[in-house]
């Protein structure tokens, strides 16, 4: 009988186990931890002495990089703290930038992003994007100034009730009201928001205790060493029988995926048995596009392969992932003949939408493994083979042929946006990371842009945030400065947060802004067409501005393409250019984005074109 | 990038398509379908076994931590996931660190579920666990009467083993405790006096006997008192990171299963703790779940 003292969060005091510490010198890594044990004795020149110091010692302790945010008067003692901090700090334009940035660099590393606000207006300015990191289950840790503690409740200057505006749209948050364990609070926020299931936590921070000295002990540690959780052995019995007796299996594999680092588990899982992979958007580079058993991602604007697949398999393997509506179309219709094995880290995702006949609540990797192992003795012991379920993959190939995502691109219409896309996968390499706004730009992305690799498509998935684009990629890059980034935006979405582009500028980032431009609104342009009687109330802009020159006045470099034998070379000048750049890629404003289940329909009843809905 | 890669490099775009979307692939209706359904609650329609729930009125009981905003925070999740609730209560514990909060709610079983579960994922909520049947459930009510016939009042108080509060020329105030059915009807036996204001508290519960109200109440309660560890390990998370009331392996959660689960429990506390066999074959997988909120 072991002690089970390994679940309690432990605290103790900060030790640097930065890998890139110890690889850059031994010696170094040596006298630090010397250091360490000094700090036991009493209190060094480390120590912090306000609140606002533990605070950012906390992030240094967590071995917080980067943090984006934007100053302001109750924030600005925990600035301060930070003008002498480990973290950089990247100052955006706008707070919404500030978090989006945060959420796209908690998306690419895997670790939560940081962002920070001052209180009233830069805490509500940050509540969009906490609300899309909640929605994608992102790592996420917002830090918020508040009035002081003496003058909250009384509509004080930029006073707003942070900790309840954003209660129901964070994994948890927290008044810092006490100076003393102000440090622990901001440790504590940023260790939830990226165990188990990831997502958003704000720590609120009054101004009277970060400028108050506080007698806390040097920044506690938050430590997980706990083995991830695994599912029970007999309900694993049991789902790969119903895998075993299933002649259709289908994996559908989630941001869960993305989530629990368990790619490799899943592709390994899938090629070893001959089970066909189809993923939700946020799973989009969890199981290689390009491999004979992906049917790419399912879901409204999903393939019509991975749709029909979805209505025709009898044993649905769904990892990550919470069915949402945008994927399941009507919930009657909904894979109705499948034996649903639900493998999901939180256990209130287990019969929340579709019911699971065989929950298995763990870690997408770990139990992938045990499916793995159970399934391999029971392939041996009924002699099943790889070629089990050869007949459904048959059948999934050939719809692979007779819904091909494809389209048209006559000489006498305007450039198509779903070339663009495809022209500038092909020049790019293969972990180049991709984000985007909200729309059909955001669709023709995820369609026409083959993914390979896990954390590549960057969105804004369940909340479908305009705007999400641009601070994405500046996010990204800031995560990743040697990887190319490109973001695919639209001309709302682009207008919606276009000033980051000073950001951009000032950073030198090299992303490439990709603007699908088509003068409207578009996915709501092609909704009012097929369910508005085309009736085009505010989705039409009429005029946008010259998004080129735009660029060019913010400093970065600004392309214009309208023709389909200038695609390629404008695209390369645009992503070699070592700076941001700008490719005002004017689109045909008639197309439409197509296969398209309807809202509330049936997987497999997706429509090819506007007559069909 | 130089310029004279420029030709080789135009070739890697892709050419462009002369197909058309809607020339390949049938029409929706000409595709085949699938045969089954789902209910609106996802659950597939069996013909041969009703797969639908009605909704019930079952208890909910949550230890939480005695802190600003856990109210704020459990009536906000039930409003914003559309719970059907009754009442619910609050009120402090033995322990100033935690209080008891008490819902009653009527949800079809998927929706009990969720409760539970969405309650456990909050920050501040230590334990939650759905109340057996035979719990014991108590109400009080506080009526205030028009005082013209004292006598009736205070008999038809007897009646309901009431107390008068506060008796006057103009009203009398009783208090009168009991099941729901009880307040129902002693309200309704007021009537006839003229009832001008009353205030109701709402349900609070506890498990019957020996069973512990919440699943991880008796470690704590062992805890506290600085005793030895608990036996029965049923009631720490099991290795799916749930708690008592997990979802059962064959995905029902039925309460036929939880009342044979309680069972085992109570024969676990009933054995003395160096007699128990106790399940720690479990216990290096054992997660606090509250960690994957």
């Amino acid at each position: 009988m072991s002690e089970r003292t390994s679940t309690t969060t432990t605290h103790r005091y900060r030790e640097r186990t930065d890998p890139q510490t110890t690889a850059e010198s031994t010696t170094e890594s040596a006298t630090e931890s010397a250091e360490t044990t000094e700090t036991d004795d009493g209190p060094t020149s480390d120590t912090p002495t306000t609140g606002a110091q533990a605070a950012v010692a906390a992030l240094e302790a967590a071995g917080v990089e980067h943090v984006f945010g934007v100053q302001g008067g109750a924030i600005m003692p925990v600035y301060d703290a930070l003008y002498d901090a480990d973290p950089d700090h990247v100052t955006m334009a706008h707070e919404q930038g500030a978090v989006h940035a945060a959420d796209a660099y908690g998306q690419v590393t895997g670790r939560p992003g940081v962002c920070m606000a001052t209180s009233g207006p830069g805490a509500t300015n940050l509540v969009t994007g906490i609300a899309d990191a909640n929605m994608d289950s992102d790592p996420l840790v917002a830090l918020t100034g508040q009035v002081p503690t003496a003058f909250v409740g009384n509509d004080a200057f930029q006073e707003t009730d942070t900790v309840g505006v954003t209660r129901p749209i964070t994994k948890t948050n927290f008044f810092a009201g006490d100076t003393d364990t102000v440090g622990a609070t901001v440790g504590d926020a940023i260790a939830l928001a990226g165990e188990g299931r990831p997502g958003p936590t704000l720590v609120d921070l009054p101004k009277d205790v970060t400028t108050g000295e506080t007698s806390a002990e040097p920044t506690p540690t938050t430590e997980t060493e706990e083995e991830p959780p695994a599912a029970d052995a007999d309900a694993v019995a049991r789902a790969v029988r119903a895998l075993t007796d299933a002649d259709q299996p289908l994996i559908l594999s989630g941001g869960g995926v993305t989530k629990g680092e368990a790619s490799e588990e899943l592709q390994a899982f899938a090629t070893e048995f001959g089970i066909p992979v189809t993923t939700t958007m946020p799973g989009i580079g969890t199981f290689p596009e390009d491999h004979d058993l992906s049917l790419s991602w399912a879901g409204m604007h999903g393939t019509g392969y991975a749709n029909m697949a979805i209505s025709h398999t009898d044993c649905m393997l769904a990892v990550g992932t919470r069915f949402d509506d945008r994927l399941t179309g009507g919930i009657e219709t909904f894979a109705p003949d499948a034996t649903v094995v639900h493998v999901d880290i939180d256990p209130a995702e287990i019969s929340k939408n579709v019911h699971a006949d065989h929950p298995l609540v763990g870690d997408a990797g770990t139990v992938l493994e045990q499916l793995h192992d159970a399934m391999g003795d029971a392939f041996e012991e009924s002699g099943l083979t790889g070629d089990a379920y050869d007949s459904w993959r048959t059948t999934c190939t050939d719809w692979k042929t007779e819904y091909p995502l494809t389209y048209d691109t006559p000489e006498d219409e305007p450039l198509k946006p779903q070339f663009v896309v495809e022209a500038t996968d092909e020049l790019t390499p293969d972990d180049t990371l991709v984000t985007t706004g909200v729309g059909q730009h955001q669709m023709w992305a995820a369609q026409f842009w083959t993914y390979t690799e896990p954390r590549t498509y960057i969105s804004s998935h369940g909340l479908g945030t305009m705007g999400y684009g641009l601070p994405a990629a500046i996010g990204a890059k800031v995560a990743a400065p040697d990887r190319e980034v490109v973001c695919f935006d639209g001309d709302g979405s682009f207008l919606m947060t276009m000033q980051e582009l000073a950001v951009a500028v000032r950073e030198n980032l090299d992303v490439t802004v990709v603007v699908l431009n088509n003068e409207a609104i578009g996915m709501v342009r092609q909704w009012q067409d097929a369910f508005f009687e085309g009736r085009r109330m505010a989705s039409e802009y009429g005029w946008v501005p010259d998004f080129a020159a735009l660029a060019e006045a913010f400093g970065a470099k600004g392309f214009t393409l309208r023709e389909y034998d200038e695609t390629a070379e404008t695209l390369r000048e645009a992503i070699d250019y070592d700076g941001p750049s700008v490719v005002d890629a004017h689109i045909d404003p008639t197309e439409n984005v197509y296969p398209m289940v309807p809202s509330g329909g049936d997987n497999c009843q997706f429509a090819l074109s506007e007559d069909q809905l | 990038m130089s310029g004279q890669s420029e030709q080789s490099e135009h070739s890697e775009a892709p050419e462009r398509r002369t197909t058309t979307p809607s020339s390949t692939g049938q029409h929706p209706e000409a595709r085949d379908r699938p045969n089954g359904r789902r209910s609106s609650q996802g659950i597939r329609v069996d013909p041969h076994a009703e797969a639908t729930h009605e909704p019930r009125r079952t208890t909910i009981s949550a230890l939480v931590r005695h802190e600003p905003g856990v109210l704020a925070e459990v009536s906000g999740l039930v409003s914003r996931r559309q719970f059907n609730i009754e009442s619910l209560t609050v009120g402090s514990t033995t322990n100033p660190e935690t209080a008891r909060i008490t819902l009653v709610i009527e949800e079809p079983e998927p929706g009990v579920r969720q409760v539970e579960r969405q309650l456990a994922k909050l920050r501040p909520v230590i334990s939650v666990g759905e109340l057996d049947g035979d719990a014991v459930r108590r109400e009080l009510v506080v009526l205030k009467v028009h005082g013209d016939r004292p006598g009736d009042v205070q008999a038809v108080t007897e009646m309901y083993d009431g107390t008068t509060l506060d008796a006057g020329p103009r009203t009398i105030t009783v208090e009168i405790t009991g099941d729901e059915q009880t307040i129902d009807d002693a309200i309704d036996a007021f009537r006839q006096f003229g009832i001008r204001e009353l205030a109701r508290t709402g349900h609070t519960a506890l498990a019957r006997g020996e069973t512990w109200t919440t699943p991880d109440e008796q470690e704590r309660y062992e805890e506290l008192r600085g005793s030895e560890r608990a036996p029965a390990s049923e009631n720490r998370a099991n290795a799916n990171g749930e708690r008592k009331r997990p979802v059962s392996e064959d995905g029902d959660t039925g309460s036929k299963e939880r009342l044979a689960t309680d069972g085992g429990e109570n024969d676990a506390l009933a054995t003395r703790p160096d007699e128990s066999g106790d399940g720690g074959e479990d216990a290096d997988t054992t997660t606090d779940h509250r960690r994957y909120l």
